[in-house]
């Protein structure tokens, strides 16, 4: 098997493509572009110790079904695509309320920078202050600062019970302060669907909960959920219209066109600009794309 | 440059007489809670807003000097011990809780807020600021932020990082940002996220919007007691397999245990090996399962006895011995020098032992306070400071216990940071290309080396840190 470092190599314009489920995101790679796949395969899992290895280009379907079969599951989204390619784009799962949030979920990664070396940040145990944290860096930055080659990430046992509710006289926004530990508040404009988990007394107690702000009925699962990912505040949330399916307490909307691009303030795009010239100075990773 | 009565007389005009430069104070600053000594503090500036500290930021480069950042110098790892006669920008009186907004479930507050100050002025809404580090009374959210502080209850709830949204900062060149924001996924770069646990190395912190958490309805604190630490932390280990995510669990040896109990007598076993400190929160079924569970795994390991806090008085009583567990040393050695290392947790017993065999090798004493649940270690050594050649044994047996760690799968810190204590390690943990990105984000953030030189990259690795350093003044602050 190449190696993945030699396979990027220390010169000219190259590209990682994963499962094309995000391709779009942060613009189209310029033409010309070399393309290249990351490696796959689980490095190492010890279910007791709640954490695991993967290389970048494991499908995030398979990984899950590996976790599954310790009784665990992790941040990562499930909608198809590779561990890499998840967090170069940054996304949560649905379920972040109850899952965790991707970018505090991922302990460790190896990328290979624009010279071509593999480079680690981070650590393997499921607390780690040692020097500053690369991680975070590379998570969402759409694989212009550094190619992801393997990522540690903290998993989460799945819980015993779980089951979706919906309802379409609550208030979604009351949810949030009727019920404790909700994994999961959906609401597309009409109806709202609950995701309640957790020991099976306490799914019990929480749907009671939820019974004195609205009737609910258990359903399969969440809504079919539009391509796009926009991101709001809270607040913002209320205002949402049009077809969209929103996730309370995180702010992720999905819809069926992409979010137009935000502005930033001045000295956080001079910053962003200072980031991507000390880690690629000659723009070979991704060209085109920009997280800015 | 200019001379230092150029420096103090343009700070003066920014701050007035909240500009400080006596001996004694700049004495009491040359340090922080860690073993460090031999900073140079240069003049104190006490800033009361972000525009203050822009002023003396600008004021620092126009004068071609460095900064260092303090809170409350709690910190353990020296990263707010002075090198170089910086100037010191205190955050202590920027401490003011700006607003607590519950539908988002965000404050926003000024550095200097002491933590349980936060929590304090949340309770009775209903909710709490999740990071709880053991200096809780005293340190502040700007030094979490800083050091990306954990806790016993981070556990369950996750370390600073995971709690805090967004971040104005005073970056090395004057300019004021927003990092992070209050959406889903903020635009750009993960700048927030990056910049926490810089240890004021990317900036000053004047801002901060942190995460808010409901308290939750049902709490169980469990004390069990065993005849060795080997058996507590089998017991974590095996909790954790279990697939059981407690909201802490923190391990006492019998040494500290009795000491605790000689300072604030809060019922702890004195004859116990060790003690395990477990607390399970949610809902009143759930709550009561676990603690169920907990108990029966820790019988199964050994468990002599198994004691349940009755009453919220007798919780807060348990955690009181935890808490002050530091300050109860005292009195069996003037000094103590507190390590901080990860372990994997299925190796913490096998660690531990470790620990006691390094301690004994070197002839001193050791007792051991941790948070077992993440697998991290807080070995104490014991020592009188007067006693020639002791730092020197006492600095060999915390290499080695560091490299023990590493060893067993481990990492270099927890909570604590690298600050100047674990710099030298660093590239026992990082190769040079590891550390060569380190310092691109360092870099990115502060080009000129300007915030908090010095520290957290080996000096061997970061050059314009030393240039900065020594470009410092000696014969004026030494």
């Amino acid at each position: 098997m190449i190696d993945f470092a030699e396979l990027v190599g220390e010169h000219g314009a190259v590209t990682v493509v994963g499962g094309r489920t995000r391709w779009q995101a942060g613009g189209e790679v310029a033409s010309g572009t070399r393309e290249i796949t990351a490696p796959s395969g689980v490095i190492s899992y010890d279910p007791a110790e709640m954490t695991v290895a993967v290389k970048a280009g494991t499908t995030t379907a398979e990984l899950a079904s590996i976790l599954a079969d310790h009784g665990q599951r992790c941040a990562l989204p499930e909608r198809g695509g590779s561990v890499g390619g998840a967090i170069a784009v940054g996304e949560h799962h649905l379920e972040a309320l109850g899952r965790g949030r991707l970018h505090t979920s991922v302990l460790a990664v190896a990328y290979v920078s624009a010279e071509g070396k593999v480079i680690r940040g981070g650590g393997p145990t499921v607390k780690n202050v040692s020097g500053f944290d690369l991680p975070r860096l590379i998570v969402g930055s759409l694989g212009t600062l550094g190619l992801v080659d393997e990522v540690t990430l903290r998993t989460n046992p799945s819980p015993s019970a779980s089951e979706w509710f919906e309802s379409g006289d609550a208030d979604p926004f009351e949810v949030m302060n009727t019920v404790l530990r909700p994994s999961a508040i959906l609401w597309n404009g009409a109806t709202t669907r609950v995701l309640l988990e957790g020991h099976g007394v306490d799914v019990v107690e929480m749907q009671r909960q939820l019974a004195t702000i609205g009737t609910w009925e258990a359903i399969d699962g969440p809504f079919e959920l539009p391509p796009h990912r926009w991101s709001r505040t809270t607040r913002e949330l209320r205002d949402e219209h049009g077809a969209f399916v929103a996730s309370l307490g995180v702010g992720t909307v999905w819809r069926h066109d992409p979010q137009p691009p935000r502005t930033l303030e001045p000295g956080i795009v001079e910053l962003s600009r200072r980031i991507k010239t000390q880690f690629d100075p000659t723009g070979r990773l991704n060209p085109g794309r920009s997280v800015y | 440059m200019s001379n230092d009565d150029e420096l103090i007389k343009d700070l003066r005009k920014v701050l007035g007489d909240r500009v400080r430069v006596d001996s004694a104070e700049r004495a009491l600053l040359r340090r922080d809670a860690s073993v460090f000594d031999g900073g140079v503090a240069g003049p104190i500036c006490l800033c009361e807003s972000a525009n203050e500290v822009q002023q003396v930021m600008l004021t620092a480069i126009t004068h071609g000097r460095t900064v260092v950042p303090r809170g409350a110098g709690t910190g353990l790892a020296g990263g707010a011990v002075p090198l170089g006669a910086p100037v010191v920008i205190s955050l202590a009186r920027m401490n003011r809780i700006l607003d607590v907004d519950l539908e988002s479930r965000i404050a926003w507050v000024e550095p200097g807020v002491v933590n349980l100050d936060l929590t304090k002025h949340l309770t009775p809404l209903g909710f709490h600021f999740a990071p709880d580090p053991s200096s809780q009374q005293v340190c502040t959210i700007g030094g979490n932020v800083a050091n990306n502080s954990g806790g016993p209850h981070c556990l369950a709830y996750g370390v600073t990082n995971a709690h805090v949204l967004a971040i104005e900062v005073v970056l090395a060149d004057g300019t004021v940002v927003m990092l992070g924001g209050l959406d889903a996924e903020p635009t750009g770069y993960d700048l927030r996220g990056a910049y926490v646990g810089g240890e004021g190395m990317l900036g000053i912190t004047t801002k901060v919007a942190v995460r808010i958490t409901p308290n939750p309805p049902a709490v169980r604190t469990l004390l069990l007691s065993f005849n060795t630490p080997r058996e507590a932390a089998a017991t974590v280990s095996a909790v954790i397999a279990a697939g059981i995510v407690p909201a802490a669990m923190e391990v006492m040896d019998q040494r500290i245990t009795i000491a605790v109990e000689n300072y604030v007598n809060v019922g702890y076993p004195r004859d116990a090996g060790a003690v395990l400190l477990a607390e399970v929160d949610g809902l009143e079924g759930g709550v009561e399962l676990d603690a169920e569970r907990i108990e029966a795994i820790g019988r199964a390991n050994g468990a002599t006895q198994v004691r349940r806090a009755a009453s919220n008085e007798e919780r807060m009583l348990l955690w009181k011995g935890r808490k002050t567990a530091f300050g109860a040393v005292a009195q069996i050695a003037p000094n103590y020098y507190l390590h901080d290392t990860v372990v994997p947790r299925s190796r913490l017993a096998e660690v531990l032992e470790k620990v006691y065999e390094i301690a004994d090798e070197h002839n001193l004493a050791v007792v051991n306070v941790f948070h077992a649940g993440d697998g991290n270690l807080h070995p104490l050594l014991l020592f009188d400071g007067r006693e020639p050649g002791i730092y020197e044994r006492v600095h060999a047996a915390g290499s080695a216990i560091v490299a023990a760690s590493l060893d067993a799968g481990g990492v270099l810190s927890g909570e604590h940071g690298i600050g100047i204590e674990k710099q030298a390690f660093m590239d026992r943990m990082f190769s040079a290309d590891d550390l060569d990105h380190q310092e691109r984000l360092r870099r990115a953030f502060d080009p000129s080396c300007r915030s908090n030189p010095g520290k957290v990259i080996p000096l061997g690795h970061s050059c314009a840190d030393i240039q900065s350093l020594r470009s410092v003044p000696h014969e004026v602050w030494g």
